[in-house]
């Protein structure tokens, strides 16, 4: 198995099972969505009006919480060290942890969220609309968020520092994804599902460079 | 030109040339505002077109700190030059004032002209983004204890956020919400009679000037802490 391979294995693995980040995630999201109508009031129309921006912000902020482990975790006890000896380079490990992140965080938010739309009463139109743009945006959280915590990994308590740092980074992802879900409610296509593909086409091949370059000068002591 | 940017040839340079900066930027300030409130109040907006005065100019002043940001950046990352660091470091909270500055002037501007202080305009929005970048930015800087790997990791930062610059430049034109379009620098001219330009170009320099004085001042500061700091560590580049 390749040492790409391994590492991608590992943190599925870590993410997986106990105290792993995935099903606390996906508790998290589940959380978020089901407070707010009891905040907001259930009427089933405001729900079906704010829907599509509810399933957003709550996929990016249980994207956020998770985040600090990308790194962090690995960086405290020595295995991020160990992982920049490996024959992999530290771009490969880049890529393979923003793999494995969002294969435990952004895919089971995906798959999750149609149940979650049914409670907030999201018009059967927009099903597809919002699987799909979860499917290209949520990629792109990971990438960016790879980024900011690789930069951050050094910080003790780096926890509140991130959201500062990556919001403002992944608004046009926010914009775009949850403006594709609302304008597909009235059947229309604005164009923003190819502003979210080309977003993630660019973040997704340049994050683990960046991300690497950030973790060398963390690394380097 | 980095053989004359160390930060001892920069404070022997900076320390004469710091007077007549601030000279310039005071002389500057005099004659924009005096023009300012010297222009005829427009037919439509009555006196409150005098706010595009103070408001513009440091919404550009605000974007050219960024800009000015990500190159110092850029060659801090590049050729490791602790000035560059110094000088990308100071210019954020003075780009962060100016973008606060613009936000309050512009909101106190729509509330009377468009009935409203705030709107979820493309502009709008992309500049309240630009503020959040300062502060993610600054926040960054002040979380790493250790200098220069907090100028790199900030620098990156930096690096990334530049794409939210063109965001804000075309957000006008790609999304024609409530922020009026681009009326200076067009193609055809400006849409502004000269007795607000001239005001308008004067105070911008007066922003840009007031900016750079700024920054010199603040430069200064932070080197002359450096030194103190090291001198009070006993440490070899001491004096």
């Amino acid at each position: 198995m390749s040492a790409f391979a391994a590492l991608l294995a590992r943190d599925i693995r870590l993410a997986a099972r106990a105290g792993g980040s995935a099903m606390l995630a996906l508790g998290f999201f589940a959380a978020v969505v089901t407070l707010l109508p009891l905040g907001i009031g259930s009427e089933a129309r405001l729900l079906a009006s704010i829907a599509a921006g509810v399933l957003w912000i709550a996929a990016v902020l249980a994207n956020l919480l998770t985040l600090d482990r990308l790194f962090q975790a690995d960086y405290e006890d020595g295995s991020l060290d160990l992982f920049a000896l490996s024959p992999l380079s530290l771009e490969g490990i880049a890529g393979a942890k923003i793999m494995a992140h969002w294969l435990t965080t952004g895919l089971p938010l995906t798959i999750l969220s149609p149940l979650l739309a049914v409670l907030l009463h999201l018009p059967a139109a927009a099903y597809p609309a919002l699987l799909v743009s979860l499917l290209t945006g949520t990629p792109a959280i990971s990438a960016i968020g790879a980024v900011a915590t690789a930069l951050t990994v050094t910080v003790r308590r780096g926890g509140l520092l991130l959201p500062l740092i990556v919001l403002p980074l992944l608004t046009p992802v926010v914009i775009f994804g949850a403006g594709t879900v609302l304008a597909s409610i009235d059947g229309l296509q604005n164009g923003g599902i190819w502003f979210l593909a080309a977003f993630a086409g660019v973040t997704l091949p340049l994050s683990p460079f960046v991300a690497a370059a950030a973790l060398r000068l963390n690394l380097s002591e | 030109m980095f053989a004359y940017a160390n930060p001892k040839r920069f404070m022997e340079v900076s320390a004469p040339l710091l007077p007549w900066l601030a000279g310039a930027t005071a002389v500057a300030f005099a004659a924009g505002l005096y023009l300012s409130v010297a222009a005829p109040p427009d037919y439509q907006q009555g006196d409150t077109v005098r706010i595009m005065f103070i408001h513009v100019p440091a919404a550009w002043v605000a974007m050219m700190a960024y800009g000015f940001l990500a190159l110092a950046s850029l060659i801090g990352l590049i050729n490791r030059h602790p000035l560059a660091d110094v000088a990308a470091k100071q210019a954020a909270p003075l780009g962060a004032l100016f973008t606060a500055l613009a936000l309050i002037t512009g909101s106190l501007w729509g509330r009377p002209m468009w009935g409203t202080y705030w709107e979820w305009d493309g502009r709008l929005t992309s500049f309240l983004l630009l503020f959040f970048l300062y502060l993610g930015y600054i926040a960054l800087w002040n979380a790493i204890e250790n200098e220069t790997r907090a100028a790199r990791a900030a620098a990156i930062l930096a690096l990334v956020g530049v794409v939210n610059l063109p965001i804000i430049q075309f957000s006008v034109q790609w999304w024609t919400t409530l922020h009026q379009g681009e009326s200076i620098l067009r193609r055809g001219g400006p849409l502004i009679a000269a007795v607000y330009l001239w005001p308008l170009f004067i105070m911008a320099a007066g922003y840009t000037l007031l900016f750079f004085t700024l920054l010199m001042v603040r430069m200064r500061t932070e080197i002359l802490q450096r030194r103190a700091r090291t001198l009070a560590m006993g440490g070899p580049n001491a004096g």
